[in-house]
């Protein structure tokens, strides 16, 4: 269980403060799988970077009840970018966030071909990464989060710079990796269908300061249908709800 | 069609070459210019075989080996360590800012004075002139090069746990810019050529010192093998770096 709780941040500038988020609360269960969805700018990827720890909040807490364990780390992300360092092969980038966790080098290697191999990559491992395509760039990024077992995995946009059925795929491989691996995930997306068609629940950050406006959980089995009429309807109501926020002004 | 390209293009360059060697045979050979002001190049080969002989040539090229070899990489470390030092440090950056747009316009042959003031005319006066030409070119390499490393590759070395200033470094840092500060390295290698020259054209032992004594002689062939010595052995510097460069930036392709 992850608790994130009253989290604000805002930035103090020449023109005064800027408060970015204010309030946000959410309780992630283990495995759960929640999409934030909201509009550009709305600080979605500042949300996910103060929960990683890369932006220190200005108030409020993030919370594992998870012990602490060796040869892991709590959260790895995995960006809209893929962000591959061009000087290591696949595989070392796939072990670049097992270094420094005091683990032999076999173990790395191990573990990053267990992750390529979730990925269906591993025949890929010793190539460089412009060798490979934006979708198997991707795929290795998710391999490198998920080398180090984390106990959240976030994502940021992680498929919004793919072509459309790059995306399709990636996104049945990641619920199929999500339910073999059990992985708790925290997907931001400003696509509203993806987070329907993937997410257990989905949240709806807006306003100006942002904060939770609505969370909806989704309960149609998987697999799930792309063009099911309740995912649309809870679509529409997402969006129309995401609308609002925006025409008053407050959403962008 | 691509091979025969090839072939056309070396037998240009070929017939480049014979037309050089042509003309700067021609002009002494004909009367157009004293042979002493310009010895022909068949002349060359056989002071080539006098200078071998005598010893003055391998002694030659060893001191000036040894000042450029130890000129280049203390100035180049120098140079690499205190640039990407700078480039990571807020603080640094600012403080050095001033003093550094102070000294880096002085060329480096303008430390001649001091250089002797301070080392005598010695091995030490040599290096020192060479560390300072080669200095600035890396310092302001590495500088750049770790300034303009992107901002999300040291997000992702934070976001991946690699938090201290040394594994940002390592892990980041230099492997991102390696690539601007080898291109400083190897502006650096002919930059310290031309230092060595300099640096022994005021009397320490080397190949522009050899120079020196045998143009005061009017020796012209002698001053000439000595120019080509230095041109072949930069050569060959220079082409080793590019091999090696080549091996570490093998994932750029």
């Amino acid at each position: 269980m992850i608790t994130i709780s009253d989290l604000t941040l805002s930035f103090d500038s020449d023109r005064g403060r800027t408060i970015v988020l204010k309030d946000f609360h959410l309780d992630i269960a283990d495995g759960e799988f929640i999409a934030i969805v909201g509009a550009s700018g709305v600080g979605k990827s500042t949300l996910l970077r103060v929960v990683a720890g890369l932006v220190r909040p200005t108030s409020g807490t993030v919370k594992r009840d998870n012990p602490e364990r060796p040869g892991r780390r709590p959260y790895a992300m995995v960006f809209q970018d893929a962000r591959l360092l061009p000087w290591r092969r696949v595989v070392k980038n796939v072990e670049f966030g097992l270094e420094g966790l005091g683990l032999t080098a076999e173990e790395k290697r191990r573990r990053a071909m267990e992750a390529l191999a979730l990925v269906g990559l591993a025949d890929k491992a010793d190539r460089w990464p412009h060798q490979l395509s934006g979708g198997q760039r991707q795929r290795v990024a998710i391999a490198r989060a998920l080398a180090v077992d984390p106990d959240l995995l976030m994502m940021d946009e992680p498929f919004g710079a793919l072509d459309a059925i790059t995306r399709q795929s990636l996104q049945d491989e990641l619920i199929d990796l999500w339910q073999r691996t059990g992985k708790t995930i925290l997907f931001v997306t400003h696509d509203i269908e993806e987070a329907v068609y993937l997410a257990d629940r989905v949240v709806l950050l807006a306003g100006s300061p942002a904060g939770v406006r609505s969370a909806d959980r989704i309960n149609s089995v998987r697999p799930r249908q792309r063009d099911d009429e309740a995912a649309r309807h809870t679509v529409a109501e997402i969006r129309t709800r995401l609308y609002d926020y925006v025409e008053q002004g407050e959403g962008i | 069609m691509k091979q025969a390209n090839k072939a056309e293009r070396l037998l240009l360059a070929i017939t480049g070459v014979v037309l050089f060697l042509g003309l700067w045979e021609a002009l002494p050979r004909y009367g157009f210019v004293k042979p002493m002001l310009l010895p022909p190049p068949s002349e060359i080969p056989a002071t080539f075989w006098r200078e071998v002989q005598s010893g003055a040539w391998l002694s030659a090229v060893q001191e000036s080996l040894k000042h450029y070899v130890t000129g280049l990489v203390l100035g180049s470390f120098l140079g690499v360590a205190l640039g990407v030092l700078t480039g990571m440090s807020r603080v640094l950056e600012d403080m050095t800012n001033w003093v550094v747009r102070l000294l880096r316009p002085i060329p480096g042959l303008a430390w001649v004075p001091f250089a002797i003031i301070w080392f005598g005319v010695s091995p030490a006066a040599a290096n020192f002139i060479i560390i300072i030409g080669v200095f600035w070119i890396n310092y302001f390499a590495a500088l750049g090069a770790v300034q303009a490393v992107d901002r999300d590759l040291i997000e992702l070395a934070n976001a991946f746990g690699h938090r201290s200033p040394i594994a940002r470094l390592f892990k980041v840092v230099l492997p991102a810019s390696i690539q601007p500060i080898m291109s400083g390295l190897r502006t650096g290698l002919g930059q310290a050529w031309m230092a060595v020259v300099a640096a022994e054209l005021f009397g320490v032992a080397g190949l522009g010192q050899r120079m020196m004594q045998a143009s005061s002689l009017l020796a012209t062939d002698v001053v000439v093998v000595y120019m080509i010595t230095m041109a072949v052995l930069y050569g060959i510097v220079d082409t080793s770096f590019v091999l090696v460069r080549d091996r570490l930036l093998a994932w750029k392709a």
